[in-house]
């Protein structure tokens, strides 16, 4: 909301500067976004006419003008396009200083002598209007100083209201906030009925329900329409942002400015039979004021007349039955439409005007007739004619009621913090216009009919509050009882993941959750991700299944930028869609954790070799992390296939018999997308199994030996070395109490076919020495199995 | 006994000239040895007269002992030389760097939130988490926006179908939490949000901590105090300026949104703070009783207060960062400054 300064000031003016009122209202809970000064600084500009213009004898572009001050007649070389005799325009005179220090001074263009400069809006920094000379109205005053002319000693202030503060929607409102706030009186303007001169109405007829329960209309015949309103009208409609017109669609809008009621002037001689409030019939044609030609849905209340839809009801008048300059009689109305009937209707169909968004918070509802009354006062005024009666049609069954709202003192207190003086809670509200009673608890007080935001006690509490001040309100510590809070220890807390991963050197990415669909598919073709049904941008716009894409777009960011060695985790939710991804009941938001890396296995260093990370780099990282929780072994990794990774290098990660994730490496297809000169390794695996630890449990420390056996094997290259050694583990017996696997070969020397595995088994026993019997056995168990069950081949 | 007399003397410079352990060893075999000079002068003592005797044999064993100490100090000598020169040759280059492993960070976002949970775990909130696809239950209705509420409109939706959502605030866990735990409740809601709307100072996700507080004794005055504690804390200054003034939230009432004195220019004015002094840093507000209603919460008996901030936001703050976006570019050159 945009006002003029001086027009608040004519209805409340308090003895302090703009910029403590500003604040002052700021702090009342309506924001002051700005306070903007109507012009630029500037002296010596005045009300000229241009009573000859010649064409420049050396330049195609350039006038000569001859202008009227008021006090002589001087030349003026001018090189805007709507120059022309009659026209009248400021003049900075020789001597004048325009916005930006800029001084007038005489000058030659062309060879000819100008003693001034006719200036546009633009150069006075009074609109945007570059393109030719401010237009002055054809009976503004030559000789007058513009400032004097425009009263131009004013700033536009813009308010940002919160949506329940309907009421400060016009001048009048945020006048009684002022009143209050500075304890200064308020001088509203006074509006008279006026008397009906002509017997003339217009059938209305409501059959809206609920939805209009007030529709307040008049005819007025006979204005003379190409009688302008007055220029401080025209000067505080296009202060308050908006554009003068003429003088109906101008009272309309002042009168809305002023009073916060919109209303609607319908050209009565294109009305056909009667009014009409209504639902729109399905897909109803309606041509709007702004061109836009709509078809309406059957849940649009509408203004119609014998021949259909007139106006969008509380949005916007329609083109058929528009004021034209032709006009002479009109239909002039203010209704009442319910905010649930009109909220979110502008939006449907891209709309949102003053009108729509004073109606959707809720106008006051015994404002129609006041409003009618002043506008036809000014419209008589300005433009002449005749006004006939009146007619309220009202269904008052339907219109809201407000019922009165207590509050108990002790209320105060208790949610303010303190106890606040009865005559203060009375001069408040009274300020408010709220009626008060006083009650055995406290007060009872009547909602006046433009608060739509005040029913509870709650909202009367906030009066106080926001009238008093915050920052008045005391200020307290919390107090409560102090419990000590479970910790369980078999709980690994996210952080606790978040700091190893630093230690191993993980920089922690944040990427955004929906995806580029493209990248989603490359990782999950299978799964159809979440679409967000209004995404900022088609690379943006499916919910993602992997933390993956996100991942690797970082990654790609970073090499793009010469960054060769990366190493990013982020920790956040996927959402997979259950069987139908539609079915929102179904659909899955699991907590993961992924990691990616690439480049040099350590930073670059004359320490370092410079090699390349590889699979077991990554793997060697998760299963530190899972290290960290629940026992590792409780984890197994299984050769996989995944979509996105390479077939040979990539295993799934098995809790008991849940697949928890995979870890692999990028597919060299994939890798080659992205435009990735070195290979990727990634992981990605469910949070919740990481997060389960286990309770440290002693165990008594063996007083006696260890015994430490060697076995080189050879088996096929095609057996996996982890099985194995589970598999060793399980027959090797309960001495066992370390299994190392500390060579893999294969190559030179042996069969190609063939790979060398050297383990490492260590025994001990708690109670005693244990003999070279007992570690035989076991060995021999462990020779057995490897034998049978992997074709091995004893080496040493 | 010239002879003992040049023996000696040519010992003694033999001894002091020795350059190697084995040399000083050859020189005590060959004069103090089984076979040695000396040790032959003391055998030779025999056919000395029993007159004679007792003083030739002490001084051949003053010279003895002389040759012996100084074998033993030259030892010591060139050992210790030894050990300075193979000392020598293990020189390094002590400002040679270490062998790295590399340190890895949080991302500002993180290390913020972690920052803000500790200062309210600390006094007995809990961390809670929820569900960022949410229903328009739980992320507007529940919260006191009815359809079409133009509060809504601030919104700027990301909408899954009708009834769905992404989240637009964490204020749904808080629903959540207060469906299923009865007061006193303290907890805060940290998390990523989603509003469709991107451009300099806007992300489409961004991160918030919401924060809710419902017993039978809570006050206005209680969260003025808490959110003033907590900005003094967060932004390490016990004098920074903080003002409430009254907003609009349909889940609070009374609302407020809290400002700080502008921390780049001490509320001067400047670019940051629009030359206002001034920074909107959170909204905050007494839990509107139709919210505690609507979950079943006697709106009598408990009251409640509620607090939302962003997280970039107060990162940018805190650590000077001007630019919202590059949040969320996961660039290392900006993420490991954060280490």
């Amino acid at each position: 909301m945009k006002f003029s300064e001086q027009w608040l000031r004519e209805w409340v003016n308090p003895t302090i500067g703009t910029e403590e009122l500003a604040h002052l209202v700021t702090m009342a809970g309506m924001e002051v976004d700005g306070i903007e000064p109507v012009a630029g600084e500037f002296e010596g500009v005045l009300v000229a006419e241009i009573v000859a213009c010649e064409p420049h004898p050396d330049a195609d572009k350039l006038r000569v003008c001859q202008v009227d001050t008021g006090s002589e007649q001087v030349q003026i070389v001018c090189g805007a396009p709507n120059a022309e005799k009659g026209l009248k325009a400021p003049l900075a005179v020789v001597g004048a200083t325009l916005p930006g220090d800029f001084k007038i001074k005489k000058a030659k263009l062309r060879g000819i002598e100008s003693q001034g400069m006719l200036c546009s809006g633009a150069e006075l920094q009074l609109g945007e209007d570059a393109d030719g000379l401010m237009a002055l109205a054809a009976d503004a005053p030559v000789g007058t100083d513009l400032r004097q002319y425009l009263a131009l000693e004013d700033q536009v202030v813009e308010i940002d209201l919160t949506p329940n503060r309907a009421d400060c929607l016009g001048m009048s409102g945020i006048a009684r906030e002022v009143g209050l706030l500075t304890q200064t009186e308020v001088k509203a303007p006074v509006i008279d009925s006026v008397a009906a001169t002509i017997d003339d109405t217009f059938p209305v007829s409501l059959q809206a329900g609920d939805a209009c329960p007030r529709f307040v209309a008049r005819v007025i015949r006979g204005i003379d329409i190409t009688r302008p309103s007055p220029l401080h009208v025209q000067e505080r409609i296009r202060r308050a942002g908006l554009r003068p017109i003429d003088a109906v669609v101008d009272v309309t809008n002042y009168v809305m400015l002023e009073l916060g009621q919109p209303m609607h002037a319908f050209d009565l001689a294109k009305l056909q039979g009667g009014i009409t409030v209504r639902l729109a019939t399905a897909a109803e044609p309606l041509e709007l004021l702004n061109g836009q030609s709509v078809e309406l849905s059957a849940d649009t209340v509408v203004v119609a007349d014998d021949s259909g839809a007139v106006s969008m009801a509380g949005i916007m008048g329609g083109e058929s039955t528009a004021v034209s300059e032709s006009t002479t009689d009109l239909l002039l109305e203010a209704a009442w439409w319910k905010p649930e009937a009109i909220a979110g209707k502008a939006r449907a169909y891209g709309l949102h005007t003053d009108a729509s968004h004073r109606f959707e918070r809720g106008a006051d509802f015994a404002m129609q007739a006041r409003v009618i009354e002043r506008a036809t006062a000014l419209l008589l005024e300005w433009c002449g004619g005749e006004a006939g009666p009146l007619v309220d049609t009202v269904n008052e069954a339907d219109l809201p009621n407000y019922q009165p709202v207590q509050l108990r003192r002790d209320r105060i207190e208790r949610m303010l913090g303190f106890a606040m003086d009865d005559a203060e809670v009375e001069r408040i509200f009274a300020g408010l216009g709220l009626v008060v009673r006083n009650t055995d608890s406290g007060w009872e007080t009547d909602v006046p009919s433009w608060r739509v935001d005040i029913a509870i006690e709650a909202d009367l509490l906030e009066e106080l509050a926001r009238v008093y001040g915050y920052n008045n309100l005391p200020v307290s510590h919390i107090h409560g009882d102090l419990v000590i809070k479970d910790r369980p220890e078999e709980q690994l807390s996210l952080r606790a993941l978040r700091r190893r991963l630093m230690a191993r050197d993980y920089q922690e990415a944040v990427t955004y959750s929906f995806v580029d669909p493209a990248w989603q598919a490359a990782f999950d073709p299978d799964l159809t991700p979440v679409p967000v049904s209004n995404p900022i941008s088609a690379d943006l716009a499916v919910m993602r299944t992997s933390l993956l894409p996100g991942l690797m777009r970082a990654l790609a960011h970073n090499t793009a930028r010469q960054q060769h060695r990366v190493r990013l985790f982020e920790t956040g939710l996927r959402f997979i869609p259950g069987g139908d991804v539609s079915d929102m009941a179904s659909l899955v938001q699991r907590p993961t954790l992924a990691g990616v890396i690439s480049g040099r296995r350590e930073p670059e260093n004359w320490t370092e070799s410079g090699n390349l990370v590889d699979f077991y780099d990554i793997k060697g990282d998760l299963e530190t992390l899972l290290a960290l929780g629940d026992d590792e072994a409780s984890f197994r990794f299984k050769a996989a296939e995944r979509e996105g990774l390479h077939p040979g290098q990539t295993a799934a990660v098995y809790k008991g018999e849940a697949l928890v994730g995979y870890v692999g490496a990028l597919h060299p297809e994939l890798q080659a997308r992205y435009d990735l000169a070195q290979p990727v390794y990634v992981f990605e695996v469910d949070l919740e199994p990481l997060l389960a630890a286990r309770l440290p449990a002693f165990e008594e420390l063996s007083r006696f030996p260890e015994i430490r056996r060697d076995l080189a094997v050879l088996v096929d290259k095609s057996v996996a070395a982890g099985e194995l050694l589970e598999n060793v583990r399980t027959v090797a017996g309960t001495y066992l109490t370390d299994l190392r696997l500390f060579d893999v070969y294969e190559g030179k020397g042996i069969d190609p076919k063939r790979k060398s595995l050297a383990l490492g088994l260590t025994f001990r026993d708690s109670s005693r020495t244990l003999s070279d019997e007992d570690v035989n056995k076991s060995v021999d168990q462990v020779i057995d199995l490897l034998i049978k069950t992997y074709k091995a081949e004893l080496r040493n | 006994m010239e002879d003992l007399e040049k023996l000696a003397s040519a010992a003694k410079a033999a001894i002091s000239t020795a350059t190697e352990g084995q040399a000083l060893e050859t020189l005590r075999v060959e004069y103090l040895g089984k076979k040695g000079q000396i040790t032959a002068l003391l055998k030779g003592l025999g056919k000395l007269s029993a007159e004679e005797r007792p003083q030739a044999g002490a001084r051949i064993n003053v010279v003895k002992q002389e040759l012996q100490d100084l074998i033993g100090a030259r030892k010591s000598e060139l050992d210790a030389a030894a050990v300075a020169e193979k000392l020598a040759g293990e020189r390094i280059d002590v400002s040679l760097e270490g062998r790295q492993a590399g340190t890895g960070g949080l991302h500002p976002v993180t290390r913020t939130i972690e920052r803000m949970e500790d200062f309210f775990s600390a006094i007995g909130f809990d961390v809670v988490e929820g569900p960022e696809i949410e229903d328009d239950y739980h992320n507007f209705e529940a919260l006191n926006f009815p359809p079409n509420h133009p509060a809504r409109a601030d919104h700027d939706t990301f909408y899954i179908d009708e009834n769905t959502v992404l989240r637009t605030h964490t204020s749904p866990v808080q629903v959540r939490v207060m469906e299923t735990q009865a007061p006193p409740i303290r907890v805060i809601c940290p998390g990523r949000v989603y509003r469709c709307d991107s451009d300099l100072t806007h992300t489409p996700m961004f991160h918030q901590v919401e924060g809710l507080l419902i017993d039978e004794q809570s006050s206005f005055a209680d969260l003025k105090g808490i959110i003033i504690e907590f900005l003094h804390a967060f932004f390490e200054n016990d004098q920074l300026a903080v003002r409430f003034r009254p907003s609009y939230f349909p889940f609070t009432e009374p609302s407020a949104e809290a400002d700080i004195q502008c921390v780049m220019c001490g509320g001067d004015g400047c670019r940051v703070c629009s030359h206002t002094g001034w920074l909107e840093v959170m909204g905050c507000g007494m839990v509107h009783p139709n919210v505690l209603e609507c979950s079943k919460i006697d709106s009598d008996k408990y009251a409640g207060f509620a607090f939302g901030m962003g997280v970039e936001r107060l990162a940018m703050l805190r650590y000077g960062v001007s630019d919202l976006r590059i949040f969320f570019d996961n660039d290392l050159r900006f993420l490991e400054q954060f280490k």
